[in-house]
C-alpha cells in the first residue's frame, strides 16, 4: 500500500501510545475502583478520607436530649418546655452550631429577627400539609415592626404563659 | 467437513464458551462479604410532615460551608401549590434557606409573585430535595477524569483536587443536584454529610428537621426502623424512568413532583 495511507496511521498509533504512557506516569497509584467498578467509581481512593475528615459543626444529641443537655447550663435562664410546642425544635436551629460551645464559640448567636419565627408561623392556607397544625399569623398584620420575642417567649410560646 | 460434524462441533464450542470462568471457581464467602459491605446508605423523605421551615437548608449550608448569599445549595425545599382552577405553581425562593415566609408564590425574575386566594388552594405541600446517591449514577459515569465516584457504602462523592470543572456531571444529573461551588470553583453537591454518617452522627439536615420529615438509614440493616419503612411502606423515587436507581425514597410523592 502507499505510504500516504500508512503514515497517518503511524501518527495515530504514536499519539495513543503517548497518551497511555503519559497516563501511566501521571495517574497516581492510589487510583482504583471499588464495588461499583470502573464505570461508576474509578477514583483516587485517598479522597474518601478527605471527605470523612471534614470538620463537624453541629451537635447530634437527639432532639429531646439536646434540650436536656443545653438545659444543664441554661435551664435557670431559659424556661425550656420540652414536652410540647417548641419542644421539637433543636436549639441549634435558632442558635447556630454548638459542637464545642461554650469553649468555641463562647457565645452562640441570639437572633431576635421576626424571620426566624415566620419560617413556621407565616399563615399559609395549606390544609393538605403538616403546616395546618401550626398556628399561623399574617406577618403584615400581627404586630408589625415589633420583634416576636418582645411578647412571646421563644422557648415557651404557650399563650397562657405569656 | 460434513454438515453434521460442523453442527456438532459448533454446539460443543458454544456450550464450552458459555460456561463462565467464574462458575469454575470456588466462591469464598469471606470474599463475597468483603465485596458487599454491610453498609449502604439510603434516605427517606416524608412529604406529609414537611412544613417548609427551611432549617434543613440552613443547617446544610452551615455544616458544609456553602455561602448563604450564593444562590446554590446542596439541598432545597420546593413548594407545590395546586389551585382549584387547575393550575400549578412551584417555587423554592433561595432554595428555601429562609423558609416560605410569604403566601405569594415566586414565579421567577420576570414574572414576579403570584398571589393565590386561600379559597382557591386545592392541595399544597412541600418537597425537600437533595442528591439521590443513585445506584447507577449518570454523573460519575460521564466524568472524564475520575473525579466523581461512588463509594462502596453507596455515596457519590467529588474529588475536589481532580475535578476540572468541565460540567458534564452537572448536565448529566437528572435531578439538578450538582452546581459549581462559588469558593472552590469545582463541582459540588450533597455528600449525605459523609463526615457525620461515618462517625455515627445524623446528617446536618436530618438532625435539624423538627418534624422528622428527613430520615437516614443503612438499607442493608433490615432491623433498622427506617429500612423497614422503605421496604414495607409505599415509597417512591423521583424520575424512576431515567433508570439511575435513586436511593432517596419519598413518602407521599405526587406525579407532578419531578
Ligand atoms: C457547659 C455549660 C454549657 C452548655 C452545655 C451550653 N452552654 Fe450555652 N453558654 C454557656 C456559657 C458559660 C455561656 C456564656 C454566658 C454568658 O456570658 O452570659 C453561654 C452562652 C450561650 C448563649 C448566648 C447567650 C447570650 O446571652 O448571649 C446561647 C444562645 C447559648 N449559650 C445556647 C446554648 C445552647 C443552644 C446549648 C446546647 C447546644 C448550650 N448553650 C449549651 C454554657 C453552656
Ligand atoms: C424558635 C427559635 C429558638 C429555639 C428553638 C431556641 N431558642 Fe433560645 N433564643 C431564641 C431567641 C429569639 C432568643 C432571644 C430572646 C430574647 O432576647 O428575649 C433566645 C435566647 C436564648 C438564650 C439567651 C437568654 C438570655 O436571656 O440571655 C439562651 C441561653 C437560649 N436562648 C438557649 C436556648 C436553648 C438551650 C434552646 C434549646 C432548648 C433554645 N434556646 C432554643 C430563639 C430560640
Ligand atoms: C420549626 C418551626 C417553628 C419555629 C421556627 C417557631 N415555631 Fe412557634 N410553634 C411551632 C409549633 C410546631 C407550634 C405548636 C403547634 C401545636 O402543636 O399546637 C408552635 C406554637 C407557637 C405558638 C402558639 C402557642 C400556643 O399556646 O398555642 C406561638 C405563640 C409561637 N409558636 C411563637 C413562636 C415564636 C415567637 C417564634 C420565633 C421565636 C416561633 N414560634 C418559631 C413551630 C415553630
Ligand atoms: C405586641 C406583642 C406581640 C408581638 C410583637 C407578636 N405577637 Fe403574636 N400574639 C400576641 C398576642 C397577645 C397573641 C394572642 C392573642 C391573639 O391570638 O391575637 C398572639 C398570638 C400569636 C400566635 C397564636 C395565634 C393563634 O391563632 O393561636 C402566634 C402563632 C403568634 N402570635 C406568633 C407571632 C409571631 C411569629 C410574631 C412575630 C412575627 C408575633 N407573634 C409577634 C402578641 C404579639
Amino acid at each position: 500500500m502507499k505510504s500516504h495511507v500508512w503514515r497517518p496511521l503511524y501518527v495515530v498509533i504514536a499519539i495513543i501510545a503517548g497518551l497511555l504512557l503519559f497516563r501511566e506516569f501521571y495517574v497516581p497509584d492510589t487510583f482504583g475502583s471499588g464495588e461499583y467498578g470502573f464505570m461508576y467509581s474509578y477514583h483516587n481512593l485517598e479522597n474518601q478520607e478527605v471527605w470523612k475528615n471534614q470538620p463537624l459543626k453541629y451537635q447530634d444529641t437527639g432532639k429531646q436530649k439536646m434540650h436536656e443537655y443545653c438545659g444543664e447550663c441554661h435551664g435557670d435562664v431559659v424556661d425550656i418546655r420540652t414536652e410540647d410546642l417548641h419542644g421539637i425544635i433543636p436549639c441549634e436551629n435558632c442558635h447556630g452550631p454548638a459542637l464545642e460551645h461554650p469553649d468555641e464559640p463562647e457565645l452562640l448567636v441570639v437572633n431576635r429577627e421576626r424571620g426566624v419565627c415566620l419560617r413556621c408561623h407565616t399563615l399559609l392556607p395549606y390544609t393538605t400539609s403538616e403546616r395546618k397544625r401550626i398556628p399561623g399569623i399574617n406577618p403584615n398584620e400581627h404586630n408589625v415592626d415589633e420583634a416576636c420575642v418582645d411578647c412571646h417567649d421563644p422557648h415557651n410560646p404557650r399563650l397562657e404563659d405569656m | 467437513m460434513k454438515r453434521r460434524d460442523f453442527l456438532k462441533n459448533t454446539i460443543v464450542a458454544i456450550a464450552g464458551a458459555s460456561v463462565p470462568l467464574s462458575a469454575l471457581e470456588f466462591i469464598d464467602p469471606q470474599e463475597v462479604l468483603a465485596a458487599n459491605p454491610d453498609i449502604h446508605w439510603a434516605f427517606l423523605i416524608n412529604t406529609h410532615t414537611c412544613v417548609g421551615c427551611g432549617f434543613c437548608v440552613k443547617a446544610c449550608k452551615t455544616e458544609n460551608d456553602i455561602p448563604f448569599e450564593a444562590n446554590v445549595s446542596r439541598t432545597w425545599v420546593e413548594r407545590y401549590v395546586f389551585t382549584k382552577d387547575d393550575r400549578r405553581y412551584i417555587d423554592s425562593p433561595k432554595a428555601a434557606l429562609y423558609g416560605f415566609t410569604d403566601s405569594k408564590v415566586d414565579l421567577g425574575e420576570h414574572l414576579g409573585f403570584k398571589d393565590i386566594e386561600p379559597e382557591n388552594v386545592g392541595k399544597a405541600f412541600f418537597v425537600p430535595k437533595l442528591c439521590n446517591h443513585c445506584e447507577a449514577p449518570a454523573c460519575t459515569q460521564v466524568c472524564p477524569v475520575g473525579a466523581t465516584y461512588k463509594t462502596d457504602d453507596g455515596i457519590v462523592l467529588i474529588d475536589r483536587s481532580w475535578c476540572i470543572g468541565c460540567g458534564y456531571c452537572v448536565m448529566a444529573c437528572p435531578f439538578g443536584a450538582r452546581f459549581f461551588h462559588p469558593v472552590h470553583n469545582v463541582v459540588d453537591k450533597c455528600t449525605f454529610c459523609y463526615h457525620r454518617i461515618t462517625k455515627d452522627l445524623e446528617t446536618a439536615c436530618v438532625n435539624a428537621c423538627p418534624f422528622g420529615a428527613r430520615k437516614m438509614c443503612n438499607i442493608r440493616d433490615i432491623n433498622d426502623p427506617i429500612t423497614k419503612i422503605i421496604l414495607n411502606d409505599r415509597v417512591g423515587v423521583l424520575k424512576d424512568e431515567f433508570g439511575t436507581k435513586p436511593q432517596a425514597f419519598y413518602i407521599g410523592l405526587a406525579t407532578e413532583v419531578r
